[in-house]
């Protein structure tokens, strides 16, 4: 994973709350198997409207999405934070997001600041006054800057961490290799295990056909 | 230390406790795959020349992305083909098993951990899959997890995990008739709002829970979710253990002694602290239906839809505007004089047997409204079999019904079923998000009993609006069948090799 200490990009107002993943991105495109490509799949449904925010030339390439509360609820798919990411955004600030969307936030680089709704009103003000305004988050400072105001952001420590060093949260863990196997071994054995697979008896099911 | 039964079940799967504000590392026992989360994880492995480190802790099915027509034949759409066949591809190169369209073990991934008998209590469970939440009906803290982290179980078997707060959900009282365990969770959103778990973990208590049958718990956990909560929990008690003994994965002998003497100790002590504290009464409940376009705006069946107007708060009164803009409703009209052109019963919320019942209780021997289209769609190919055992699929076609084969099919539209532009349903599902169904597509939210009586009356109706004869007892689902209907037996189980079921060709029948 890429590092990140600062970010500047233009600022993008996104005056809506509860923004969910289905919103984000529509399940039809989750059907792909890789990874990126999601660009074109982000806001898919309002992108068709003109007067949409990332519709105006001077938000166009905006990389910094200031939501409103709520950002990210209901399903747990990644592709949103990938489309996110695909379209070019690196940071979205919101009074509130989802627990799933700020996880998986976290493990791919993009960065998930939460600031308080006053603040969020201030952002969306200078944006939407200024359209194009710059955006500088500072991971270190836990700030971001718009014109002349600086507002701060909550990040937890430990996401913000491995965000500013790159790091691999698989890598990290299988440095406690050891201490996985002591604890598999303490295991009791009524817990389940998948394998050999156990079943009722197979049934020839029934394709049901167009009515 | 006194504990809740959530830091219970978290404080039995630490591997390493956090040290200076890292998580903990918790051991994950059970691992659900499903075909739309996991192709990008299984790269990731592939990439990085890893393996699954415990295949035996790892079940795969195929159900977000299935046709429920057809299923004999090849899938018509050449993106959902290749992303099944990515799947079979992929449990067949990391030897995990997997249950495929066409088999009798297929289905809705929430469903099939249950039947099989693989969720049990005290376990830790996750799945690429928001409503994992399900799980936690049987005690075990069962939570929803990104593409990333399905590739972390895959690879370590552990997740690195922040802490959790503790929410109470106090339910007393006793359901009216009529009313379901759907109409509770729809009630508890709607009271504490889409956010107002974020952060927690739920746990459902009280004289109305305790009332529920295994298969209404689960309803209630799936929603978790909806309430921003990552899991919702219920402390397993006799009810959990009858719905599991005997089930083909459940332990047997001196093991099944052995975790019921563990699993009675599964609960929050009386002196335990919970960080919020919620309560609800049963008897006030009433059918709840959603209006607008999240979980939380729902309404007891007998209000009206909202007038933005009268909202003082400006960002909810823009909320719900935007909301009713939306959904095309007038605001002020009652709901029930709401209109719909498509009922959709089935998903992991209320696609189970004893929903399936229930729905068929009511329509029996009635048809549908002219205008309505009935899907019915079993949560798995094992509910759909004990349906058609019991006779409910001839009750649903005589109604009017289409009945399809298993999958999450219209609860996110993912497959070819979906509602067209400003179409309108009324659904059993969990989501009534803008687009969900479809785009464009109008959803509300209801219970099986709703559905029923909505697609019998054309607009949304609850079963008071009925004339039921008497001796219909609506006040329990208990899992009883139908009268007149034998249940068919769990039957004797086997035991197959490692790897069944991985490597047929997409279309093809099961191995037999």
């Amino acid at each position: 994973m890429e590092k990140i200490h600062t970010h500047t990009g233009v600022g993008v107002p996104l005056r809506r709350s509860n923004v969910d993943t289905d919103q984000i991105i529509p399940a039809v495109y989750l059907k792909r198997v890789t990874r990126t490509g999601f660009e074109d799949a982000l806001f898919a449904a309002w992108r068709g409207d003109p007067s949409f925010v990332l519709n105006q030339e001077a938000y166009s390439k905006g990389s910094v999405l200031v939501a409103g509360p709520d950002f990210g609820t209901g399903s747990s798919r990644e592709h949103a934070v990938w489309a996110l990411k695909d379209y070019g955004f690196r940071v979205v600030l919101s009074s509130r997001f989802a627990d799933i969307f700020r996880g998986n936030s976290g493990k791919q680089g993009l960065v998930a600041g939460v600031v308080s709704p006053e603040d969020i009103e201030i952002l969306w003000k200078i944006l939407e006054t200024k359209p194009g305004t710059e955006v500088t988050v500072d991971l270190e400072a836990k700030t971001a800057t718009a014109d002349d105001v600086t507002v701060p952001f909550q990040i937890d420590d430990y996401t913000r961490w491995r965000l500013m060093e790159g790091l691999d949260d698989i890598g990290l863990t299988l440095q406690q290799a050891d201490a996985i196997a002591a604890f598999e071994e303490t295991r009791e054995p009524w817990r389940p295990k998948t394998l050999p697979a156990k079943h009722l008896p197979s049934i020839e099911i029934e394709a049901a056909r167009p009515v | 230390m006194a504990g809740t039964l959530a830091e219970k079940v978290w404080e039995a799967h630490l591997v390493r406790r956090g040290e200076g504000g890292s998580p903990d590392l918790l051991y994950i026992d059970l691992h659900l795959v499903h075909e739309v989360t996991s192709p990008q994880a299984f790269e990731g492995l592939r990439l990085a020349g890893r393996q699954v480190r415990r295949p035996d802790l790892t079940i795969a099915t195929e159900d977000h992305n299935t046709p429920t027509l057809d299923i004999d034949r090849p899938i018509a759409d050449a993106t959902s083909r290749t992303q099944i066949e990515t799947l079979r591809a992929n449990a067949k190169e990391f030897g995990v098993r997997l249950h495929s369209l066409g088999d009798a073990d297929q289905g809705i991934v929430h469903q099939v951990g249950p039947q099989l008998g693989l969720t049990m209590p005290g376990l830790t469970v996750v799945c690429g899959d928001s409503h994992t939440s399900t799980h936690g009906a049987f005690g075990a803290l069962a939570f929803g997890i990104g593409t990333s982290e399905v590739e972390h179980v895959l690879a370590t078997q552990t997740l690195p995990l922040a802490p959790f707060k503790t929410m109470a959900i106090t339910v007393d009282g006793t359901l009216p008739a009529g009313a379901t365990s759907k109409d509770i969770i729809l009630a508890i959103i709607a009271k504490i709002g889409t956010g107002g778990g974020q952060g927690y973990v739920l746990e459902y208590r009280g004289e109305a829970i305790r009332a529920l049958s295994m298969e209404a718990r689960m309803t209630i956990c799936n929603m978790s979710i909806e309430a921003g909560a990552r899991a919702g929990m219920i402390a397993p008690d006799e009810t959990t253990f009858e719905y599991l003994k005997g089930r083909p994965h459940a332990p047997e002998g001196a093991d099944w002694d052995a975790a019921v003497e563990y699993w009675k100790t599964l609960r929050s002590d009386d002196d335990a602290e919970f960080d919020a504290e919620v309560v609800l009464e049963a008897s006030d409940l009433e059918p709840f239906v959603t209006w607008g376009t999240n979980p939380g705006q729902g309404l007891p069946l007998s209000a009206s839809v909202p007038v933005p107007a009268d909202i003082a708060d400006e960002g909810e009164r823009e909320t719900a505007a935007k909301a009713l803009e939306y959904m095309g409703l007038e605001p002020g009209i009652p709901l029930r004089d709401i209109h719909v052109d498509t009922v959709f019963i089935g998903s992991c919320t209320n696609g189970r047997i004893e929903d399936l019942r229930s729905v068929a209780k009511v329509v029996k021997g009635r048809q549908k409204a002219d205008s309505v289209r009935v899907l019915v769609v079993p949560s798995s190919a094992r509910v759909r079999l004990q349906a058609e055992a019991e006779g409910l699929d001839v009750i649903f076609k005589d109604f009017g019904a289409e009945w399809r084969n298993a999958g999450c099919s219209m609860c996110l539209g993912m497959n070819p079923d979906q509602l067209a532009p400003g179409e309108r349903s009324a659904s059993t599902s969990n989501r009534n998000f803008e687009g969900r169904q479809g785009k464009g597509g109008r959803t509300h939210l209801v219970s099986p009993l709703v559905a029923a009586a909505t697609a019998i009356r054309g607009t949304l109706s609850s079963v008071s609006d009925l004339d039921l004869p008497e001796e219909i007892d609506l006040t329990t689902f208990d899992g009883t069948p139908l009268d007149g209907v034998g249940a068919s037996p769990l039957g004797e189980f086997v035991t197959d090799l490692p790897m069944p079921i991985a490597s047929r060709p997409v279309g093809q029948p099961a191995l037999r």
